[in-house]
């Protein structure tokens, strides 16, 4: 446990510490040893930590699919064929139940983001403390492995969402469609002020709320992760009070972990269908 | 905890992974399923004719079996009445040739008898006409009497 040079505070700041490469105060390129260095980094700096790991399970996921891809034959599957095939009819029922236009780039976009914010958020289900350990062996002073509790990652997909979203209100209803859609809404055109503002907060509460959902969830269980492991990390000297703070640590950890499997595929489900969801309501004339 | 530059970053990340996703996994699996689905639906269609074809099979063999019965029962009746017929025929002609040998036997007894009777008269004439001339030899002339002689010999 790194906690026991550190103090509790410490050691959960820690944790939550995204690895930012950007320019220092000083003028050089490097990476912030603290918080109060990322944040002067301003907006001109990355998460190389979040960066990383997203694009290594999206690689990761694209890699075995298109493996599956590549090799799948209309005859009897085999084990990884099998397992591809059921994720995809299953995101393909799913979108067939919520996306009534037709549209071809609907049920791939619903299949991207499930099953790469899926193994994004499992990374959480890793022994909190493993792969900073080692990143720390190995000279890395901050490792954030689970890229969906970076609020950057979810607003990045979330932002790809409602570009997406906008796209298509124009394409399907014209540019006239979309802008008389948020003005001449609900009130008709005399209460056009009322309208835009209703209308405005609904579009822009789209993707907020999407990426909000997702890293409030995560990041929540995250810390609960974090606190649990700071039970067993108070181990002091071979006590009763110890040996219980070190067992419930197990237990609780495990606990949390199973319980976290439903919450980890229940927000990567969410995040689909809602998308899906924005999606049809954009193809629609009337909504 | 900022947001920054990885926003970015994740979002042409994301329209990245959803380009290759969309370009070149979704369309041959999909294109595998609808296959399979037809290959499946051929299978059972194909069961389902396979089925349909034995039972009409089935059927026509019991058709065929009930016919080659029928048949078979045709023949031997056949058989039966052609052995009755044979039997009464060989019946017949058995007795045909018993009657003709009988009336073979019968004539040739008959000419037999014809014959002794035409014989025994040849001697009686003989015997008679010996008789006769041991008698007459003296006095009668054979040559004179022969006529008288004749008719009484074809009145024997």
């Amino acid at each position: 446990m790194s906690a026991e040079t550190l103090t509790s505070s410490e050691y959960i700041r820690h944790h939550l510490q995204n690895l930012t490469f950007g320019q220092l105060s000083d003028g050089s390129l490097g990476i912030a040893r603290s918080a109060e260095q990322a944040k002067e980094m301003g907006f001109w700096a990355i998460n190389l930590d979040t960066m990383f790991f997203s694009f290594a399970l999206g690689v990761l996921f694209l890699f075995f699919f298109a493996r599956a891809a590549q090799k799948a034959s209309a005859g009897v599957p085999n084990g990884l064929q099998n397992f591809v095939e059921w994720i995809i009819e299953f995101i393909d029922t799913s979108v067939r139940g919520s996306f009534t236009a037709r549209n071809d780039m609907v049920a791939p976009l619903a299949l991207t983001i499930f099953a790469w914010i899926l193994l994004m958020n499992l990374m959480d289900l890793l022994p909190i403390d493993y792969l900073p350990l080692i990143a720390h062996a190995a000279g890395i002073p901050f490792l954030k492995v689970v890229p969906t509790t970076d609020p950057n990652a979810t607003f990045g997909m979330s932002i790809g969402v409602f570009v997406l979203v906008v796209y298509y209100s124009i394409k399907m209803k014209g540019l006239g469609g979309f802008v008389g859609e948020l003005t001449l809404q609900p009130f008709g055109k005399f209460g056009m002020p009322a309208n835009i503002f209703l209308e405005g907060v609904n579009l822009i509460a789209k993707p907020i709320s999407l990426a909000l959902r997702l890293f409030g969830n995560m990041y929540a269980g995250e810390m609960i992760f974090i606190l649990i492991a700071l039970m067993g990390a108070s181990w002091a000297s071979v006590s009763f009070g110890s040996t219980l703070l070190f067992g419930s640590q197990i237990v609780l950890s495990l606990g949390w972990a199973i319980f976290h499997i439903l919450i980890v595929t229940l927000q990567a489900f969410i995040f689909m269908t809602l998308t899906v969801v924005y999606l049809d309501m954009a193809h629609q004339e009337h909504h | 905890m900022n947001i920054n530059a990885t926003l970015l970053g994740q979002t042409i990340m994301f329209i990245m992974f959803v380009w290759f996703c969309m370009r070149f996994v979704w369309p041959p699996i999909m294109q595998v399923l609808t296959a399979r689905k037809q290959v499946i639906a051929d299978g059972l269609a194909a069961g389902e004719r396979g089925k349909h074809e034995l039972e009409l099979a089935s059927r026509r063999a019991t058709e065929g079996m009930h016919e080659a019965k029928q048949k078979a029962a045709d023949v031997i009746a056949l058989a039966e009445k052609r052995a009755t017929q044979i039997i009464e025929e060989a019946k017949d002609h058995a007795k045909e040739e018993g009657d003709r040998l009988v009336a073979g036997a019968k004539a040739e007894i008959e000419q037999e008898v014809h014959r002794a009777k035409e014989s025994l008269r040849q001697q009686v004439a003989d015997l008679a006409i010996a008789g006769a001339e041991k008698i007459l030899r003296r006095e009668i002339d054979a040559k004179v009497h022969a006529e008288l002689l004749t008719s009484i010999k074809s009145e024997l």
